[in-house]
């Protein structure tokens, strides 16, 4: 069977599996241990309701919370990556990504769309870290390019939710030169004075803190998320000391300078719609859109 | 005796037999003139077998040899004036990344790049090139003046990569980084971005966005080094060789990937071995490209920088692969 049909039946078979959550289970939150029930961490959008600490989630997720009534039309779905290096480390790379697929229902770290967040369109990426451990390959830094081109044909707001921990080894090259390519975009996006917005959740460490995660007009936190360029275990062994208290933390980084604001996830959707509202792009005359991008329609799994 | 590589072993004993020649011939008693240019004969020889089918993993023990010209070196080799400028006007002067107005032939350029150090007193000064935010902030500023005053930007990558450390991540490594991606992508004049030994990820690309990336022969480019892929993927420094063929980071081979887009020869031996004729054949590469370059339009300029980088990718889609 060619290597696309394995991708595709791997990640069907995923989906036909997937089942409500049952009643009964628990999640323990790994900052505080407190246990609250997997139903009610849901309703809190997989936030501890204890201490707060945000649970890592990923592009479904996010689209439910993020979108009116769930709802987005989804762009390039169906793209999956190659092996341009033929790269075998302690296994070949398809096998590799054949089994991240499986695991995740995903094609890669990265689903975009355009929806509506209480009523503004806006075009939106969304990272996931199950899929390889949000790594960008070409498929990420592709997909990323195609929906900022969305946003400059029907003069959209961009918003990317990062969620990476870099680059994708086994892409090697090809995987650093998405970083030229997603902020090249973003220029052209620029220059065109469409806003974009960036959401940095935890971890955002890597080639994509060094390209379009920084790069937002406005740069939004989630509380207490793993946000830098070098990974703490390299900076920790490079100066042989141990790294100080919220170090590269959200909260660090405002102090710093780099974040406009940390946001909790319960108001980040109110937040993005006030921020949008403001700068107004919507209100601007905007000519009918010249192309239509392929896509399709889907709606987020209902809970 | 020239500092060896490893793999340069079988010319130790040649090298050594030259030496004894030299040595006699000069206390003036015995004409050994013959010899020596026998000796010399041979060890050209030798050098052409060695190099000929260099593995990635050489290839990456070139580009750090500890005599191979630097940035500054390039720039005294190729430019007949040099002005550097400092500082990013904001927290610092980085002495990883140097850069300054020169001219080449007459040809003005603003000429900037990673810079490493040679003895252990200048490799802790320049910080073993591994530029902190404020190196990239200061690029970022003479490209900017580059762009108002009209002058091409040639930048020379030689860097381990961005420097990680707390005072990098307080000032923001990945935002300076970042920033010059974007800036770099519709910079309103010509970008020549040369490879001049080690292009180690980010560190690199932050001043490697341009309308021609070259690489010299022996060096390399990828997004982490050989040893810290081996330490990731094989939890051990030992597979550094197999991760070097693994990531495909040589020039030739950056080159057939459609990464970068030439690969400019250096002298048999390396660029160390004769740095003279390196400075002299990269010189004439920059003068014809910034000729090239300087033909075309801003508009049709930054349209190809652009649209280069965006069709660099490996994907398909999946319906229409299994149509097929
Ligand atoms: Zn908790």
């Amino acid at each position: 069977m060619s290597w696309f049909k394995r991708v595709k039946e791997g990640i069907l078979t995923k989906t036909q599996d997937k089942k409500p959550t049952p009643d009964g289970l628990w999640y323990k939150c790994p900052e505080c241990k407190t246990p609250t029930s997997t139903k009610e961490f849901e309703t809190n959008l997989w936030v501890c309701p204890d201490c707060g600490h945000h649970g890592k989630i990923g592009s479904a997720e996010y689209f439910s919370i993020l979108f009116d009534d769930g709802k987005f039309k989804e762009l390039d779905a169906d793209l999956i990556s190659g092996d341009p290096l033929k790269f075998v480390d302690t296994k070949p790379y398809p096998d590799r990504v054949l089994a991240s697929a499986k695991k995740s229902g995903l094609h890669d770290a990265v689903r975009t769309a355009t929806g509506r967040i209480n009523g503004l369109k806006v075009s939106m990426a969304v990272m996931d870290f199950s899929f390889i451990g949000g790594s960008m390959g070409s498929v990420v830094g592709e997909k990323i390019a195609r929906a900022i081109d969305v946003a400059l044909e029907q003069k959209l707001p961009m918003i990317i939710i990062s969620k990476s921990g870099g680059a994708r080894m086994m892409e090697a090259a090809f995987s650093l030169m998405q970083m030229a390519k997603t902020s090249a975009k973003l220029a052209l996006l620029s220059k065109a004075k469409l806003p974009y917005i960036s959401i940095l959740t935890d971890p955002t460490t890597g080639g994509v803190t060094a390209s379009f995660a920084m790069l937002g007009d406005i740069n939004i936190a989630e509380p207490n998320a793993l946000i830098g360029f070098a990974g703490p275990r390299v900076i920790k062994e490079t100066i042989g000391k141990d790294l100080p208290e919220g170090f590269q933390r959200s909260e660090f980084l405002l102090e710093h300078g780099f974040v406009d604001m940390i946001v909790e996830r319960k108001d980040m959707k109110d937040k993005l719609h006030e921020v949008l509202n403001i700068i107004g792009v919507h209100k601007r005359e905007t000519p009918a859109p010249k192309t239509k991008p392929k896509a399709k329609t889907q709606k987020a799994s209902t809970k | 005796m020239p500092v060896l590589l490893d793999f340069e072993k079988p010319l130790e004993e040649l090298y050594e037999q030259l030496e004894k020649a030299q040595a006699t011939h000069d206390k003036g008693k015995v004409d050994m003139s013959d010899t020596i240019s026998q000796l010399e004969k041979k060890i050209q020889g030798v050098r052409k077998d060695l190099y000929k089918d260099l593995t990635g993993w050489q290839k990456v023990q070139i580009s750090r040899h500890p005599d191979r010209p630097y940035t500054l070196d390039y720039i005294a080799g190729m430019c007949k004036s040099f002005v550097e400028l400092h500082g990013d006007r904001n927290v610092k002067d980085d002495k990883a990344m140097v850069g300054g107005l020169a001219s080449i032939d007459g040809q003005a350029v603003m000429i900037i790049g990673h810079q490493k150090g040679r003895n252990t007193k200048q490799r802790q000064y320049r910080n073993f090139g591994m530029a902190n935010p404020e190196g990239y902030r200061k690029a970022l500023r003479l490209m900017k003046m580059a762009e108002k005053f009209n002058l091409p930007v040639v930048t020379l990558i030689d860097t381990p990569g961005a420097s990680p450390g707390l005072e990098a991540e307080e000032r923001g490594q990945g935002e300076a980084i970042a920033k010059n991606l974007l800036e770099m992508a519709v910079l309103e004049v010509p970008i020549i971005c040369i490879v001049i030994g080690e292009g180690a990820s980010g560190g690199a690309l932050g001043i490697g966005v341009g309308d021609r990336v070259a690489m010299l022969e022996n060096t390399w480019y990828s997004v982490i080094s050989p040893e810290s892929c081996s330490s990731i993927l094989w939890r051990s420094w030992d597979y550094k060789e197999k991760a070097a063929d693994a990531l495909k980071l040589t020039a030739s081979d950056m080159h057939e990937n459609g990464l970068v887009d030439l690969v400019i020869r250096e002298p048999l031996g390396g660029a160390h071995n004769n740095p003279e004729a390196m400075y002299k054949s990269l010189k004439l590469e920059i003068k014809r490209m910034i000729k090239e370059l300087s033909e075309m339009s801003t508009k049709r300029l930054i349209d190809q920088r652009i649209k280069k980088f965006s069709n660099m990718g490996a994907y398909a889609d999946v319906e229409e692969e299994i149509a097929k």
